[in-house]
């Protein structure tokens, strides 16, 4: 075959064509895709609330509740037991990273005890801030945050006379993180607070 | 105005494109050879990349997410940047020829500079508005003018230097640029 | 039939696009903080470059030469597409660790490089020979700089310890261990090509 010379017609004609054919591969592609995409994104929330929260067998999605904490929004995805709430999930975030935005899913349980957390998303310094997702959990000195509450643990680092030990040469990063829990658990009280008061008021 | 303050000291030096995000490092290695080519790489980015962030938020503000379309961003944004590039051309050929003859030899380059398409997605991922997203784009361009203008400097000098014949060009150059993102790491933890 | 073998190896060793042709900087730069993230850099790039050098050898005498560029990208531009949403879909944590880097496999300049040298003037099979050797060629050239930037600053490989966390140079890791360690890569790559 020739090869098409390069008149207005011909040219208007083959872009066109080949625009039409990438935009059906896409659409086609899209509509394949769409549902996976979907499933994926509910999946990890899921998996992020199911994995730091005691065993439930309700819908914490369902029950999600939202708050203020100085100017960010925390969400609260209560856990409950035969209707008994038996903790939660907050997932909530902070611009005060080292590197900008930190958000964590902080699992307690009833009382407000740190069960668990996970780092849904960060951007610290590669081999120091990242270390989080490891490094408080670590039973080693005072490094772990779970199984403690922080009503009677200062979740501060203890460089600023705090009681948890912050991650080597990752301050700023320590403190952020310690931020979102403490906020984490004020949204946790707010949400119990006014449970206990629709209760009463019953 | 805090955070516009903050937009362009951040662009410029604590993430600075070309050395803690690696986006346009093509131009910066082939057109750092002389301060002058250097400084003419670096506007003709600044003018491309502030008008196609401008059309790339528009589009997908306006066309992109009402019609759910988010999924054809990255053809969108390729093609209003190479329709850009060429109306560039054109314009500037036949309004400004002087600029032309300056910054022209450029501007072919610029189609497949990653930091234009690299800014243009980068707002939308921010969720900046219009205003900020105008200023994030000239600042980010003006610190990888910024890169280019030193780093074409430290090449000028090196080429005046004996260096081994394995190490000549490129991998000296990226020697170089390593020690300068050590220098620009410096800025990284500033809060404003 | 040698041919073909001799498309294939060109692309990986004598055409390497970033030991010889120092093409692609960004990704190989942006993306090679572990051995890991690099292959799959590699890979999903490959993958781009093998479809899209066999479509615009399909098309090539469709196109006519004044706007074969816009063509090329338009083409270039959808498998990028295709590949996004296929790991948006399937490959969620791929998506984390490579990020922005995906949608700009489109202004790799090897693939337009490809497209226009190669693509626009070969037969199906070469070209996707062609592509499939480039891809291959990238693909190793990211792992041998992801490899040496995570062994040299986490004293692991793939992920499996080779020495203790702390002895590590976590330079390597950051920005300016990426320049350095790709300086000195390459500078080893001209040494053993000029005695060889």
């Amino acid at each position: 075959m020739k090869k098409l010379t390069s008149t207005l017609p011909n040219m208007l004609i083959s872009l066109g064509t080949v625009t039409i054919l990438a935009g059906a591969l896409l659409g086609w592609m899209y509509t394949l895709t769409k549902e996976p995409i979907a499933r994926q994104m509910q999946e990890q929330q899921e998996k992020a609330i199911s994995d730091v929260t005691p065993a439930f067998d309700n819908n914490p999605e369902a029950e999600k509740w939202t708050t203020e904490i100085k100017g960010s929004t925390f969400t609260v995805y209560p856990a409950r037991k035969n209707g008994i709430l038996v903790g939660a999930a907050v997932k909530g975030s902070t611009m005060e990273g080292f590197a900008g935005e930190i958000t964590l899913m902080c699992g307690f349980t009833a009382d407000g005890t740190v069960k668990d957390y996970r780092v849904l998303q960060q951007a610290e310094t590669p081999g120091l801030g990242t270390k989080m997702e490891t490094w408080f959990r670590d039973p080693t000195a005072a490094r772990s945050v779970l199984e403690k509450n922080p009503a009677t643990t200062d979740f501060h680092v203890s460089k600023d006379g705090g009681a948890i030990d912050g991650i080597t040469a990752a301050t700023i990063s320590s403190r952020a993180f310690l931020k979102v829990m403490r906020r984490a658990f004020d949204a946790y009280k707010e949400y119990q607070n006014k449970i206990d008061t629709q209760k009463e008021a019953k | 105005m805090l955070t516009y303050i903050s937009i362009i000291i951040t662009a410029i030096f604590i993430n600075n494109i070309v050395f803690s995000q690696f986006l346009g490092i093509c131009p910066f290695l082939g057109v750092s050879k002389k301060i002058s080519s250097a400084l003419g790489m670096g506007a003709a980015v600044t003018f491309v990349i502030t008008l196609a962030t401008t059309v790339a938020w528009l589009l997908q503000t306006y066309v992109l997410n009402p019609l759910g379309l988010q999924f054809l961003q990255t053809i969108v944004f390729i093609l209003v940047i190479a329709f850009l590039v060429q109306l560039l051309e054109i314009v500037m050929k036949k309004t400004v020829p002087a600029l032309y003859q300056a910054l022209g030899v450029f501007l072919p380059l610029i189609t497949t500079n990653c930091a234009v398409l690299g800014v243009a997605i980068l707002v939308i991922q921010k969720e900046f508005n219009l205003m900020e997203s105008i200023t994030y784009g000239v600042s980010t361009s003006l610190g990888f003018t910024l890169a280019l203008w030193i780093f074409a400097g430290i090449r000028e000098q090196l080429s005046l230097t004996a260096i081994p014949r394995a190490m000549k060009g490129v991998p000296i150059a990226l020697i170089c640029a390593g020690i300068l993102a050590m220098a620009f790491m410096g800025f990284s933890g500033i809060k404003i | 039939m040698k041919d073909y073998w001799k498309i294939l190896y060109n692309g990986i060793v004598p055409g390497n696009p970033v030991f010889v042709l120092l093409l692609g900087m960004c990704a190989t730069l942006g993306t090679t903080s572990s051995a890991y993230n690099g292959m799959m850099m590699g890979i999903a790039t490959a993958a781009v470059l093998v479809c899209s050098n066999v479509a615009i050898s399909l098309i090539k005498n469709l196109v006519p030469d004044k706007v074969r560029i816009p063509a090329f990208i338009v083409v270039i531009a959808s498998f990028v597409t295709v590949l996004q949403l296929a790991v948006n879909a399937w490959l969620p944590a791929l998506n984390a660790s490579l990020g922005i880097f995906i949608p700009l496999i489109v202004v790799n300049c090897i693939l337009l490089g490809r497209a226009e040298a190669f693509a626009s003037k070969n037969g199906v099979i070469p070209s996707l020979l062609d592509g499939l050797g480039t891809g291959l060629g990238f693909t190793f050239a990211l792992i041998l700089l992801g490899g040496t930037r995570e062994i040299l600053g986490t004293g692991k490989i793939f992920g499996a310890t080779i020495f203790p966390e702390d002895y590590g140079m976590l330079l390597f890791v950051l920005a300016p261990g990426a320049f350095i360690a790709l300086g000195y890569l390459i500078a080893i790559v001209n040494k053993i090509r000029k005695t060889v």
